[in-house]
């Protein structure tokens, strides 16, 4: 059957998600808060993420090219990118706002450089793999994406 | 069909972060609160009805008392008035001291979440926020409106020594804390924050 083929699909492309450290638990508390009073608050909320996510690395891509670098607002930007990257349960970029939030720390406008650009790929990546996944998720229908989420 | 005769308890969410705003509130509706979100601590001092440095009751709007709020959850790292201290606003007014704070925060900095504490949170929740921290609200409401019932009677006692108290709600009361919040307030008493929200 093409239904559960998709089916089959989703299930695959989220464990790959998570396997590929995507995504962690955090991703799952918000498809356990999804239902039919709220069907498509997954994908609002990463939307709103993105939006922004966005706003702050455009920010921040500002911010390091001033001159004296304020490496404390740099890293107080990335520490709500952090925020609410923890909020969907982004892990990859999390962990990049870490090494960014070290770099600040050490002073290192090279290392902030360096992180900013690979900060810059996970979030185009994450966001153009999400979309894919939200993409098939519709087509597989609601009811049975509220039922395959509580694997 | 089953008719909801308890008016829910409001919670005020504050958080300037979009996507967390989004996600405290489908944590608090799916816990069956009613809620308001705003972005920012100056912004909440206004729902709840503090202009500038009042805390005053007489500031409040009339219709400031159709949003009684229960309890207030508010994010730590904030710009401008932080969580602490949108929370030690809140504990400097006469008016809306009782009303329950719980602090977030991404981070988990002991000093930081004892400070909170004394300065009279009820509860730190860390971040991302679950589920099941929301089981934890209702008892902190709840304490609270006990608190209030017993503070009301201590007054009423104080106040009229001999006169009947004929106030039915109280008859049965003293000695158990009730668990409704359909307590009517006395009317030589203002406890907007506890007033239940007018419905037809």
């Amino acid at each position: 059957m093409e239904y559960s083929n998709l089916r089959r699909q989703t299930i695959f492309m989220k464990k790959n998600l998570f396997d590929q450290g995507y995504l962690d638990e955090q991703f799952n508390q918000l498809e356990e808060l999804q239902d039919e009073s709220s069907p498509n608050f997954v994908e609002e909320v990463a939307a709103l993420f993105f939006k922004d996510s966005s706003r702050l690395l455009t920010n921040i891509e500002q911010a390091i090219d001033k001159y004296p670098q304020d490496f404390y607002r740099l890293d107080s930007l990335m520490h709500q990118l952090k925020g609410s990257g923890s909020s969907i349960g982004a892990l990859r970029m999390k962990n990049e706002c870490s090494v960014f939030k070290a770099n600040c720390n050490d002073r290192n406008l090279e290392g902030c450089r360096r992180s900013l650009q690979k900060m810059k790929r996970e979030h185009a990546t994450l966001k153009q793999k999400l979309e894919s996944y939200f993409q098939l998720l519709r087509q597989v229908g609601p009811s049975e994406y509220a039922v395959s989420s509580r694997k | 069909m089953a008719v909801a005769i308890e008016t829910p308890f409001h919670v005020l969410a504050v958080d300037d972060s979009l996507p967390d705003r989004k996600l405290i509130e489908r944590l608090l509706k799916t816990s069956s609160f009613q809620v308001t979100t705003v972005d920012s601590g100056s912004k909440a001092l206004e729902f709840l009805g503090l202009h500038g440095h009042e805390d005053s009751p007489i500031s409040v709007q009339a219709d400031q008392q159709e949003a009684a709020v229960n309890l207030i959850i508010t994010d730590y790292c904030m710009p401008g008035m932080t969580g602490y201290d949108l929370l030690k606003k809140i504990k400097e007014s006469s008016y809306l001291r009782d009303i329950p704070v719980v602090i977030m925060s991404s981070e988990n900095i002991p000093s930081r979440i004892n400070r909170c504490l004394e300065e009279g949170a009820d509860e730190f929740f860390l971040k991302p926020v679950r589920l099941s921290d929301m089981s934890k609200l209702k008892p902190h409401i709840l304490k609270s409106r006990c608190k209030e019932q017993y503070q009301q009677e201590q007054h009423l006692q104080s106040n009229s020594e001999s006169s009947n108290s004929s106030n039915p709600t109280n008859e049965n009361s003293s000695s158990t804390c009730s668990n409704s919040h359909k307590r009517k307030a006395n009317d030589d008493e203002i406890l907007p924050h506890a007033t239940r929200p007018k419905h037809s």
